[in-house]
């Protein structure tokens, strides 16, 4: 497959360059399932550089919040290393170096929300100004309010204050925006690029390509827990932004089709060709013309998931790979 | 520097939290109350020499302070629950202060529930010598150095669901064959008795009645017991957080 946009994951480096914020080498962990092992992550060679917003791209299963527990030392990879800041992610976590706001989480009972902020603060070397924080996270007017009695939205805001109170060198965020209005989404991405601002690297996991398009400088894809794709989230967004056409047609060169214009990548699925278009106008009307006998036509939208099938087709070739033979 | 900040906040969440605030203090008050109070003029409870408010005072302390130790449990397992563990695990605070202060916080508790008893049986007219008071005391609270490292294993074993049954059946039964609430005669159930921590617990309430504390067998059971139930708790611990 031709991905001109995209750059391939690059090889792990030796030496990964001094001052990296983090560095994953070849990271696999699998899980217990009820019919054997869950392969979550397979394989993820990934270096980010201080100061970088890199969002973490992929559908639900894509293995990203495995990679981020790992990367936080919240699960022990089977496979493969981590280095976060230039330590073991365990170091770097007592030194107050990182920190998160996980997926999932509740905020301890029986407290207030500044004491929770002021408690979080109390834990870290170099923590910031707590009332400074609150109003940062938007809790100024909830700081004496019961854990137990907030919204969704309010709960997480809390936790988002209580990942930026410590001033870590890298905050992590597993899909933070999940529990959000569109308004708290707007106000938390405003706040996180402030944070941004000031040199910080921050890594988030999202499946919203718009988070990721907005927020990030690099965004990574990652599909059954392999990093698929890595560039800008303009590129990013040039490949899932594409359209696919479907057809029945027999007996036809791939490559011929892949040669038609607007066609990036043509495929072979069993009776069909699936051309993946950067202009699917111009390449149903040229795929017509040199093909008449095309039936069973169908132009789709590429979400997300179809995207990262695609990029995923050549790592794993399904069962049924025989039959899928990808023009490259 | 941490630890302290944090057993600070602990004490005050504990505090606030009327269940436990009631169960571990305000339950073996009224009990106390209810039972030692209505016998207060009874000098020589079943033949014992002993004053009713006196005898029933040692037994809610030793009560008291095992429910505070174990109650350490409950708060881990709902906070494992609501996921707050993992929360504290991605901060600087390192797992020997996280467990350290669970143990303080189990501790301040037992403390404050001996001082609600004392209290009370003062009020009912106990009378000790200061020497009687503190070495009872002491006692106690090495006594429970054991249910320290079990509140933490429960913590880490057992779901905020089953943790109800399995300290009230537990407990129970601990108390059964430890002698809470009577004294165990010469037999089985003394036998197997003086092998529990509970047993030694009580035996060290028993000084405020005129016992001698614990001979050798006393501390040696102790001993094995922290030793075991810690490891336990340690190996539960490693095993909840995934760490090597």
């Amino acid at each position: 497959m031709s991905s001109p946009m995209l750059s391939r994951p690059a090889p792990p480096s030796a030496d990964p360059p001094a001052g990296a914020g983090v560095v994953l080498r070849d990271l696999a962990r699998s899980f217990p399932g009820p019919t054997g092992p869950v392969h979550a992550v397979r394989g993820v060679d990934l270096t980010i550089e201080r100061g970088q917003t890199v969002a973490l791209l992929g559908p639900n299963g894509a293995g990203k919040s495995t990679t981020i527990e790992m990367l936080l030392g919240l699960t022990r990879p089977e496979r493969g290393a981590v280095e976060v800041l230039g330590r073991t992610p365990g170091a770097a976590v007592e030194a107050g170096l990182v920190s998160a706001m996980l997926q999932t989480g509740g905020l301890l009972h029986e407290v207030r929300v500044r004491e929770l902020v002021a408690l979080t603060a109390a834990l870290y070397p170099r923590p910031r100004d707590v009332d400074e924080v609150l109003a940062l996270a938007g809790l100024e007017p909830i700081a004496s309010r019961w854990t137990t009695k907030l919204s969704g939205g309010q709960v997480q805001r809390v936790r988002f204050a209580l990942a930026l109170v410590g001033d870590p060198e890298l905050l992590v965020l597993d899909e933070p925006t999940v529990a959000m209005d569109v308004e708290g989404r707007h106000a938390f991405w405003e706040t996180m690029r402030g944070f941004a601002a000031h040199g910080k690297t921050v890594v988030f996991a999202t499946h919203y390509l718009e988070e990721a398009d907005a927020f990030a400088d690099r965004v990574v894809l990652m599909a059954r827990g392999r990093v698929v794709g890595d560039g800008s989230p303009n590129e990013v967004k040039a490949l899932v932004g594409r359209r696919t056409i479907r057809a029945s047609l027999d007996h036809v060169d791939l490559d011929a089709l892949r040669r038609l214009p607007g066609v990036e990548v043509a495929d072979r699925r069993g009776q069909a060709v699936v051309l993946s278009c950067s202009d699917s106008d111009a390449a149903i009307r040229a795929l017509l013309q040199a093909h008449p006998d095309a039936h069973g036509v169908e132009i789709a939208a590429a979400g997300l998931e179809q995207a990262f099938l695609e990029l995923t087709a050549d790592h794993d070739p399904p069962a049924a790979g025989a039959d899928q033979e990808a023009v490259r | 520097m941490t630890t302290v900040a944090y057993a600070r906040f602990e004490l005050l969440r504990v505090l606030r939290n009327r269940r436990f605030v009631f169960f571990a203090l305000g339950f073996p008050l009224v009990m106390y109350l209810l039972i030692a109070g209505s016998n207060q003029g009874e000098d020589d409870l079943s033949g014992s020499g002993l004053s009713a408010p006196l005898y029933f005072m040692v037994s809610m302390v030793a009560w008291g302070t095992m429910m505070a130790m174990l109650s350490t449990g409950g708060r881990i397992a709902s906070e494992r629950a609501i996921g707050w563990n993992r929360q504290l695990r991605i901060t600087p605070l390192s797992a020997r202060a996280y467990l350290l202060t669970k143990v303080a916080t189990g501790y301040a508790m037992a403390l404050l529930a001996m001082v609600v008893m004392y209290v009370a049986g003062a009020a009912l007219g106990v009378h000790l010598q200061a020497g009687r008071w503190i070495a009872m005391s002491l006692m106690l609270l090495l006594g429970i150095v054991p249910f320290a490292a079990l509140g933490i294993l429960l913590g880490h074993l057992v779901s905020t669901d089953s943790l109800g049954p399995v300290m009230g059946g537990g407990v129970g039964l601990l108390a059964f064959v430890s002698g809470f609430w009577f004294p165990l005669d010469d037999g089985v159930l003394r036998d197997v008795g003086e092998q529990l921590p509970s047993y030694w617990l009580v035996q060290a309430g028993h000084i405020g009645l005129g016992g001698d504390g614990w001979p050798a067998h006393g501390w040696i059971v102790l001993g094995a017991w922290t030793i075991v139930l810690g490891l336990l708790a340690a190996r539960a611990y490693r095993r909840d957080t995934g760490r090597v």
